[in-house]
């Protein structure tokens, strides 16, 4: 019974969801408003378990190891903060909040600090997936080559020659195999999709 | 198909036109004739808010668009209904303004409001709603308007330009049951080799040997991601073989509701196992719902803990370098699989094994080798030679014959 429910629930409320894409009505679409709302509720009452996941996680370790305790204690802060800062809205007049000044002046550039790491990892990544250890690793180096060149200032008429074969590798090679990837996992997510309605994938509750 | 331009285009392409006009200053303004036989109906396949009006063009040459407009609406109870007949102007608002040549439009509305009052462009469901039309000419000559149509929108209980999606999942799920009864049968369904998916156990043991913990990664997406649920069904290996073998898989997650789904998951598998006692809760948790401070906690978390493997399954953004470019610095072993196309080159550079798109959705079928789980994957294997079948055959029909009926059969329409 404890595994017989949910995954009547999940027939029920999949093949509705199936039925409502057929069926352009209003009531259809009120229906399909409707589990959505359903869906940001769920989010937001599940928000208290993350944070007290996070606040026990971080209070555990703070305690446990020592010399990871100052993060912890900068994660607690923040956390405190942001809360105390989002109750009391009417701190700053002007243009902005405390929450949004925070927000703006501490957490954006951080994020783009993080971000900006990309640009390193990515030549990094590429060192090691251009080394032309094989015949396809080689083939691959010299695709990049070609496209890469693409980028820079060359000479005419190499400029249009380049440009002529990065286009048709774009277009042609690189796009076959994205639209082949796109087609696989559209039939793959339709197949897991019709799985899980009819109770034949139930791994996602645990166990198989 | 409605092939109606979207208005803010087709007013966009008429400014453009009007623009590049010849001056009439000082010129008489050429008479035009107003579009024929206008008629508005009801649009099919919507909700009750649409209604498509359709003209005959004008008879003029050169003309340069036309103008479609309707009577105001107004919401029952707020005055005595509008008659077309004796409806000043100033209640005729002009919806489109669509170019020459075309000559269809359809007007759809579910707005009831607008700003703090009723829009009077909303169209009803089950009331008339009324047009009319008129044809614009350079150095903004303008005919008269045609005679006023009218219209009752209503909703339809069937898409019937979906049919052949319906056709496809129906032929889908018969596959799905003939595959999965042929298996069970005794047949033998052959599944190709899957390397991320056969080294889960190697890179388990590689952990334990090591004495390190195992991280598992379910993606930066939602429970509502397929590629999610995918993420579940390695997990739930996963636990079981770190069941075994006793040791520790950590796993940070995006989403409280991922992390609910996640620990039932994990405790499960240790269940299964028989070693429910080493199942720790706390080593499931949640770190953020934003992107990058979830990427430096795990960042973090790598470097610190020196996880000897780590599994990335899901669905991944832009974090999927960053995270695995800094597991690869910690020298653990990778194992990653999404479905988002644009990520998986990174994956591909940055870890040991990828899943590939659907790679990921056939885990179970992989992993387990149940007759219930290989059956539909043989019937998506199936469905994709038939669609390789359709694709060859409109090439040759558009090839050979010069017609598309092939691709408009196959068209997916919104």
């Amino acid at each position: 019974m404890k595994r017989r429910i949910p995954l009547i629930l999940v027939f029920v409320t999949g093949m509705a969801m199936v039925a409502q894409f057929f069926v352009p009505h209003e009531y259809s679409d009120y229906l399909f408003q409707y589990a959505n709302d359903f869906v940001i509720v769920i989010g937001i009452l599940a928000l208290p378990v993350g944070i007290y996941s996070l606040m026990v996680a971080t209070v555990r370790k703070a305690r446990s190891e020592p010399r990871e305790r100052i993060y912890s204690l900068a994660t607690i802060a923040g956390f405190l903060v942001m809360v105390a800062a989002g109750l009391k809205r009417e701190w700053f007049h002007g243009d902005t909040t405390l929450s949004a000044m925070l927000f703006d002046n501490i957490l954006v550039p951080a994020q783009a600090t993080l971000f900006s790491l990309l640009a390193f990892y990515l030549a990094s990544a590429a060192y090691r997936a251009f080394r032309a250890r094989t015949l396809l690793a080689a083939l691959l180096l010299l695709t990049a080559f070609i496209v890469m060149l693409r980028m820079i200032p060359l000479p005419e008429p190499l400029a249009s020659w380049n440009a002529t074969v990065v286009r048709w590798i774009l277009e042609v090679p690189n796009m076959a195999a994205k639209r082949a990837i796109i087609i696989g996992v559209g039939l793959g997510a339709v197949t897991y999709s019709t799985k899980i309605l009819l109770g034949i994938e139930r791994s996602y509750m645990g166990g198989d | 198909m409605d092939k109606s331009p979207r208005p803010c285009r087709a007013v966009l392409l008429a400014s453009i036109a009007l623009l590049f006009a010849p001056p009439v200053l000082g010129q008489p303004v050429p008479e035009i004739a107003p579009p024929a036989a206008v008629v508005a109906r009801d649009n099919p396949n919507d909700a009750g808010h649409g209604v498509r009006i359709e003209w005959q063009p004008s008879p003029t040459p050169g003309i340069l668009a036309y103008e479609v407009y309707r009577l105001s609406w107004r919401p029952e109870g707020a005055g005595p209904p509008l008659s077309p007949a004796d409806a000043p102007d100033s209640l005729w608002i002009p919806v489109a303004t669509v170019p020459a040549g075309s000559t269809s439009y359809v007007h759809e509305d579910d707005e009831r409001t607008l700003g703090d009052g009723p829009n009077p462009e909303f169209v009803p469901r089950g009331s008339p709603v009324h047009y009319r039309v008129r044809t614009l000419g350079a150095g903004g000559a303008q005919s008269e308007f045609s005679p006023v149509v009218q219209a009752v929108a209503k909703g339809d209980w069937f898409h019937w330009m979906r049919v052949n999606v319906l056709v496809v999942f129906l032929a889908l799920t018969a596959a799905m049951v003939f595959f999965i009864r042929r298996s069970s049968g005794g047949h033998r369904l052959f599944i190709r080799p899957i390397p991320g998916l056969a080294h889960i156990d190697e890179a388990v043991g590689r952990a334990t040997e090591m004495g390190r913990p195992i991280l598992f990664i379910p993606g930066t997406g939602t429970a509502g991601d397929i590629a999610s649920l995918a993420a579940f069904t390695i997990l739930s290996r996963v636990a079981r073989r770190t069941a075994e073998y006793q040791t520790p898989v950590l796993v940070p997650v995006n989403d409280p509701v991922m992390m609910v789904m996640a620990q039932g998951t994990v405790k499960e598998g240790y269940l299964e196992a028989g070693r429910p006692d080493l199942y720790r809760p706390e080593d499931v948790f949640y770190i953020s719902a934003m992107q990058f401070p979830y990427v430096a906690a795990v960042n973090g978390l790598m470097l610190r803990r020196q996880t000897a493997t780590n599994f990335y399954m899901g669905v991944f953004h832009a974090e999927s370098l960053l995270l695995a470019e800094a597991g690869a610095a910690t020298g653990a072993i990778q194992i990653s699989g999404t479905d988002q196309v644009a990520q998986i080159p990174f994956f591909v550079a940055a870890t040991d094994y990828t899943l590939i798109g659907e790679e990921l959705y056939a885990a179970s079928a992989y992993l387990s080798q149940d007759p219930k789980q290989v059956g539909p994957l043989k019937a998506q294997d199936l469905m994709k030679a038939a669609i390789i079948a359709i694709a060859v055959l409109g090439l040759l029909e558009l090839t050979f014959l010069g017609s598309d009926h092939l691709r408009g059969l196959i068209k997916a329409y919104d």
